[in-house]
């Protein structure tokens, strides 16, 4: 396959960027979409140009460092990470445009690379549950209802590879913020903060300049891991029980 | 989030005020008298509690706190999403990974809004203040409205800017439901269907009325 690229370029992130267009010739059908990256920055390293910088790292999509805006869509046309998709998505001859997250909370480090420490940061505010260090307790020590377990094992799969902000019109980081307090709210572990993790993490979010969610859904329709949409209900739910009882100061 | 909720529930009185309207308008079917009576009623409601017109006034002082409480959560909202993706950040290219339509509606909920509120301005110039008396002033509503309709293009205006409302409501009930915490997975169709049939009866609901005076069903 031939295949016609327009890639963001930025050599910092003080610099302003542009659009590029690179010519990429023999390409397998089976080649990941990373692989393909890596084959025209092989070929832009032995022409002495910078290599495109783009974030990965365990290439099989659980680590969620991949992530890049492939045609308009985050994680391009597959329902799946950047780097588990496949050439075989496109066809000979197309022109395929690469840009990066973009949002305030995401700045850009380089070309394709950008800063997702706001996720940290929200996660630092009330994602963990206190617990006590030590031997790992038997593993049923405390019986997790079935539906439950099911539950937060679903949200838990979030990788925090940013597509949902990529994605969403507003630059939200709702789901994010809701597949963590699903998560920890569904098993009982978390409940000790579960009122204030859910008000500690919105305020993060929210200094971190990510967007309000309206609920428009097309974070969910991006998500590579299929985080559902009702989480975000679920830390409404959340979040208007610890304002009714006053317990989220 | 608080801005969010405010959205929800003034949102939701505007739709319950919206259902009501439509039963009141559907009655030009029962003539002259009964949409004549049916305006006087609204005015005499409560009566001798409160006095004459004073339901109407609550009702107008709680739609119109309503309405700006709204537009104030909309232009907050509006605004942290400009500052998350800042101009010198958009997409180059931009496609939904949703259906065309759906996507046409959440994306016009902003300017939609405002061209509803220019609307009922201008509707209420129309049918309630009647400084705009296309085909004819008069101090009976059932004339007002008999009159107005029968111009094509006061219909026109009045279908663009329902259409714009069912829009509006297609995507805002769902979210409202949303934003209130009703939404769990089992139930994300359900409440998808609620909000598009509710949406579609109203838009249908206002339709009816100003078509079957253009086509002469009324008159
Ligand atoms: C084809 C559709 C419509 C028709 C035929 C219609 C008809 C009328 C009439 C006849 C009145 C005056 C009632 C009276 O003075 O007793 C009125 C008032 C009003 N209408 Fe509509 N209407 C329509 C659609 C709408 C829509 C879509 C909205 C809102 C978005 C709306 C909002 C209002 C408001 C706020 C008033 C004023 C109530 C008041 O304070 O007196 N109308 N309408
Ligand atoms: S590189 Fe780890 S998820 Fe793609």
């Amino acid at each position: 396959m031939n295949i016609t690229l327009r890639v963001w370029r930025q050599r910092s992130s003080g610099d302003e960027g542009r659009m590029v267009t690179y010519q990429v010739e023999d390409v397998s059908p089976d080649m990941s979409f990373l692989e393909m990256l890596d084959v025209l920055n092989e070929k832009l390293t032995l022409a002495g140009e910078e290599p495109i910088a783009f974030d990965h790292d365990c290439r099989e999509g659980i680590c969620g460092a991949c992530g890049v805006v492939i045609d308009g869509v985050a994680h391009g046309p597959e329902t799946t990470t950047t780097c588990q998709l496949h050439m075989r998505s496109f066809d000979d001859g197309d022109t395929i445009t690469v840009e990066p997250w973009r949002a305030k909370a995401f700045p850009v480090v380089k070309d394709l690379v950008v800063d997702r420490s706001s996720f940290d940061r929200i996660i630092q505010a009330g994602g963990y549950i206190s617990a006590p260090t030590g031997s790992a307790p038997d593993a049923h020590a405390t019986p997790v209802p079935k539906a439950d377990a099911d539950r937060a094992f679903d949200a838990a799969t979030c990788i925090g590879c940013g597509a949902c902000v990529a994605a969403c019109p507003n630059a939200s980081g709702m789901l994010f913020t809701a597949a963590k307090v699903t998560h920890l709210g569904s098993v009982p572990q978390g409940q000790p903060e579960r009122d204030a993790r859910v008000v500690q993490m919105l305020n993060q979010h929210d200094e971190e300049e990510f967007g309000g969610c309206t609920n428009i859904g097309e974070c969910a329709a991006v998500c590579p891991k299929g985080i559902p949409l009702d989480t975000i209900s679920q830390l409404n739910r959340d979040l208007l029980g610890s304002l009714a009882t006053g317990s989220a100061e | 989030m608080a801005l969010k909720s405010a959205m929800a529930v003034t949102g939701a009185i505007l739709v319950l005020f919206l259902i009501a309207h439509m039963y009141g308008n559907l009655l030009v079917f029962g003539g002259r008298e009964a949409f004549d009576d049916y305006s006087h009623h609204l005015r005499e409601l409560g009566e001798p509690m409160l006095p004459h017109g004073g339901f109407l006034w609550i009702m107008r002082v709680v739609l119109l706190a309503s309405v700006l409480v709204h537009a104030y959560a909309a232009v907050a909202l509006w605004r942290r999403a400009a500052r998350a993706r800042p101009a010198g950040q958009r997409y180059a290219v931009r496609r939904s990974a949703q259906s065309p339509a759906r996507r046409y509606a959440t994306q016009t909920m902003r300017w939609g809004g405002i061209i509803i509120v220019l609307f009922v301005v201008y509707h209420l110039l129309h049918l309630t203040t009647n400084h705009i008396a296309p085909g004819g002033a008069s101090n009976s509503p059932y004339e007002r409205v008999v009159n107005g309709f029968s111009i094509w293009w006061v219909v026109l205006s009045y279908t663009v800017a329902v259409l714009v409302i069912g829009y509006h409501l297609w995507h805002g009930i769902w979210s409202a439901l949303a934003t209130l915490g009703a939404n769990r997975a089992s139930r994300e169709r359900a409440l998808r269907t609620i909000s598009t049939a509710i949406a579609t009866i109203i838009t249908v609901g206002f339709l009816i009325p100003p078509f079957s005076v253009l086509f002469g069903l009324v008159s």
